[in-house]
């Protein structure tokens, strides 16, 4: 702002956009002919993707510093002529001066604007750099994209139809390098394909923090290798093959499960700790096939951890429960919902309210944690309880909570650690004086410490879960409920933010989702007590119940998720990359 | 637009008597059942026939050697001139397949196996032959020359499970074909 000017000089002239935008902090550039304000120092790809143009690159990674090593973003630019000695810069009648564009590209991901800056995405000089870079990436690249699982979400398939030559003019014999090279457990490492663009390198430095990856050979024998004597086998690196944009890096467990166009995504969270990072579940009919990281920089960046995303795996197994049991004669039998629920019903009715307990578990939804206090409330019993997961974090994205909705729990239950009940109910169970026990979701004799002799000493167990368990043997009653892709539900993460999780595949068999066999015996229960329609009126309930839910529906939630309270926990990768964006390491 | 009226033909006698149109029809039967019975049906040699009568004996007797070159007939799966699978299950003719006849179960070739580089091969391989109309895309889409629609037409079968047909009965079809781009030769 011209503050200093003299106001009353005839000669101040209307403000020049450069100080406009530099008194906000910003510049001015030219992209593709069309000006706009842009933060001081953002890069010329980000400032190019403000316009809707994407400048197409492959080492390039906001999450990861820049090299600017593929040299696929070339882009021309253009400043004002260097004015000669006395001479004062010439404005326009827009109030900008005219740029006088250079010769040569330059990288668009390492260069930040400047003011007056201009920039050309497309046009012959950048059309003919694109097309050479492409031709010198293909030369040797191998024509694998029949077997390759990156075919179909490959960059270098993409760019190729955009900007490569139909036929190659390379006519010497391809350079060899290693191929389906076992790198790590989790990842498989093929050099031939490898554009080097140092992505994974970049990230096992910065973001895993494990840096065993690295560049050895020259020239055309560059390739990608492992450190002797090392493995690539951090809990992260799969992400690895995430960020790789061609198939030099693929997934051990993806690998030649499917093609990618067949799959259809589903965005929804991971639920295997309390971060509930953001997921994708790819699916083919009722099959989950992977589940890979979905960007949300409040919750887990871009990043996921191996163990959570393998674990979709445990989901689709052969003790699955696939209906409704009931214990007759020391034996389970395959029932009906309507029977099933009428014979829990009928244990629990007669029992004094101190006989009766719940137990159920942080992995449950809100919804599912809401109905089971509505249970609790049918029964008249306190005794409610959740079995604690408390595991170590690993400084990332692993949160301590394994459970995925403790937030929720205390929140919904009102209490400040729903686990708090959980040693009366097992010295409850242990003395006989809990007659009548309902465990949700939960193996208590693997996860709580139980004593297979105290559960047999119960009159009356309902056991709900998704797999077949040691606990479950002992129950009267078993529920079969959906598992994680199989249910839309809601989950409050550590740092206390309200997620969706969504539906991908359906349950198996007679499975219901677990809402929909606790409200009927809800109903069971409390003849006054009219059954949801759905999962979104539970929700509706608990918005007019629990303060913190106020005004949540399914569709305020977003893809995203919203802060609905403050826990004070932080999520330590979110730090690191917080620190790393102050600092200009990385685009954020 | 005007109106013209059409007048019935003027028949003659012989016309309306009618006997010598059909006296007329039965002389040409009978001479053909009498060509027909002593070998010498007319168009005999075109159609392939046994001479006795025009109709031709299908099935005993086919066309099959008539067939052109481009007939669109069963998708097969083909192997090379060193019995190699060609088909590395990329599953793009599952993609573009019309009526979604195709299902394929891809895996790993194992590592002691001597085309282990490949990497890739139908692990199943299914056509569903109800469904499959014909059309030949997959034969276009392959990217390795793996399947191609053979002359095989007479696809029957007693139930529906019959009709699929697996890999072992695609490659039976199939065969082994010669002289195609060797993609996976030594030198890769």
């Amino acid at each position: 702002m011209s503050e200093d000017a003299p106001a009353n000089t005839v000669t101040a002239e209307k403000e020049l956009p450069k100080d406009l935008a530099a008194a906000a902090g910003m510049v001015n550039v030219q992209i593709d002919g069309e000006w706009l304000q842009v933060p001081k120092g953002t890069r010329m790809i980000e400032a190019a993707k403000l316009v809707g143009k994407e400048v197409p690159h492959y080492c390039y990674h906001p999450k990861l510093s820049s090299p600017g090593n593929c040299r696929m973003c070339l882009v021309q630019m253009g400043m004002p002529p260097r004015p000669a000695p006395g001479q004062a810069p010439v404005y326009g009648d827009d109030g900008f001066q005219e740029i006088g564009w250079m010769p040569r590209p330059v990288i668009a991901c390492a260069n930040t604007v400047a003011e007056n800056m201009g920039i050309r995405t497309g046009g012959d000089l950048v059309e003919k750099t694109r097309e050479g870079v492409m031709e010198f990436l293909l030369i040797n690249h191998p024509l694998d994209c029949p077997i390759c699982d990156q075919a179909g979400e490959c960059k270098l398939q993409e760019f190729s139809v955009e900007h490569g030559r139909g036929a190659s003019r390379f006519k010497e014999t391809k350079i060899k390098k290693p191929k389906n090279v076992d790198i790590g457990k989790n990842i498989r490492l093929d050099d031939e394909r490898c554009i080097m663009c140092s992505r994974c390198i970049r990230f096992m430095d910065e973001v895993a923090e494990e840096p065993v990856l690295g560049f050895s050979q020259r020239g055309t024998h560059t390739s990608v290798t492992v450190h002797p004597g090392y493995r690539l086998d951090n809990n992260y690196s799969l992400n690895t093959a995430d960020i790789c944009p061609v198939g030099a890096l693929t997934s051990n467990d993806f690998r030649f499960q499917m093609r990618v166009w067949f799959l259809k995504e589903t965005k929804s969270i991971d639920i295997n700790c309390g971060t509930g990072a953001n997921t994708v579940i790819w699916t083919r009919g009722n099959e989950v096939f992977r589940v890979t990281p979905r960007q949300n920089d409040d919750v887990n960046s871009s990043w996921m951890p191996d163990s959570h995303r393998l674990s979709f795996n445990n989901l689709q197994t052969d003790d699955r429960l696939s209906g409704p049991l009931i214990k007759k004669d020391g034996k389970h039998l395959q029932s009906s919902w309507m029977e099933a629920t009428a014979h829990a019903a009928a244990g629990l009715g007669m029992r004094q309210s101190d006989e009766v307990a719940i137990i159920a578990s942080g992995r449950l939804s809100n919804e599912e944690l809401f109905l089971t206090k509505q249970i609790a409330k049918a029964l008249g019993t306190e005794l409610i309880a959740t079995v604690p997961r408390i595991g170590e974090s690993d400084g990332k994205l692993i949160s301590a909570d394994r459970n995925p909705n403790t937030t929720g729990a205390s929140l919904i239950w009102n209490t400040s650690d729903p686990a708090e009940k959980l040693d009366a109910i097992r010295e409850g169970v242990s003395s006989g004086r809990i007659k009548a026990l309902i465990v949700l979701s939960e193996d208590l004799l693997k996860e709580a410490n139980f004593d297979s002799s105290d559960l047999k000493k119960l009159d009356h167990l309902i056991v709900s879960h998704t797999h077949a368990n040691p606990t479950a043997s002992h129950a009267d009653v078993v529920f079969s409920g959906a598992g994680f892709a199989e249910k839309r539900a809601t989950y409050v993460n550590v740092t206390g933010r309200l997620q969706r999780a969504n539906q991908a595949v359906i349950a198996p068999g007679e499975a219901r989702d677990d809402w929909e066999s606790l409200a009927a015996l809800l109903s069971q229960l409390d003849e006054n007590y009219i059954p949801p329609a759905s999962m979104d009126s539970i929700l509706n309930h608990i918005s007019s119940e629990v303060s913190e839910f106020k005004g949540q529906t399914f569709g305020s939630i977003g893809d995203l998720g919203i802060q609905i309270t403050e826990t004070g926990v932080t999520i330590p990768l979110l730090e690191q990359e917080k620190a790393r964006v102050e600092s200009g390491q990385i685009v954020g | 637009m005007a109106i013209i009226k059409v007048e019935r033909p003027k028949l003659s006698i012989g016309e309306k008597i009618y006997f010598g149109a059909i006296f007329k029809g039965m002389v040409i039967t009978l001479r053909h059942a009498f060509r027909s019975l002593v070998g010498k049906t007319t168009g005999a040699k075109e159609l392939n026939s046994s001479g006795v009568g025009v109709t031709m004996q299908y099935p005993e007797q086919k066309w099959d050697d008539q067939l052109p070159e481009y007939y669109r007939g069963a998708p097969a799966l083909v192997t090379d001139e060193r019995d190699r699978e060609r088909c590395v299950s990329c599953q793009l003719c599952e993609f573009i397949c019309p009526p979604k006849a195709i299902k394929i179960t891809p895996g790993e070739i194992p590592s002691d196996n001597e085309w282990a580089k490949i990497e890739k091969r139908p692990l199943e391989f299914d056509i569903d032959m109800i469904r499959c109309i014909y059309c030949g895309m997959c034969e276009e889409v392959c990217p390795e020359q793996a399947i191609y629609l053979r002359p095989d037409y007479v696809i029957t079968g007693t139930d529906r499970n019959e009709m699929v047909h697996d890999k072992d009965r695609l490659y039976e079809i199939g065969g082994k074909r010669v002289g195609l781009v060797n993609k996976w030769n030594d030198l890769k």
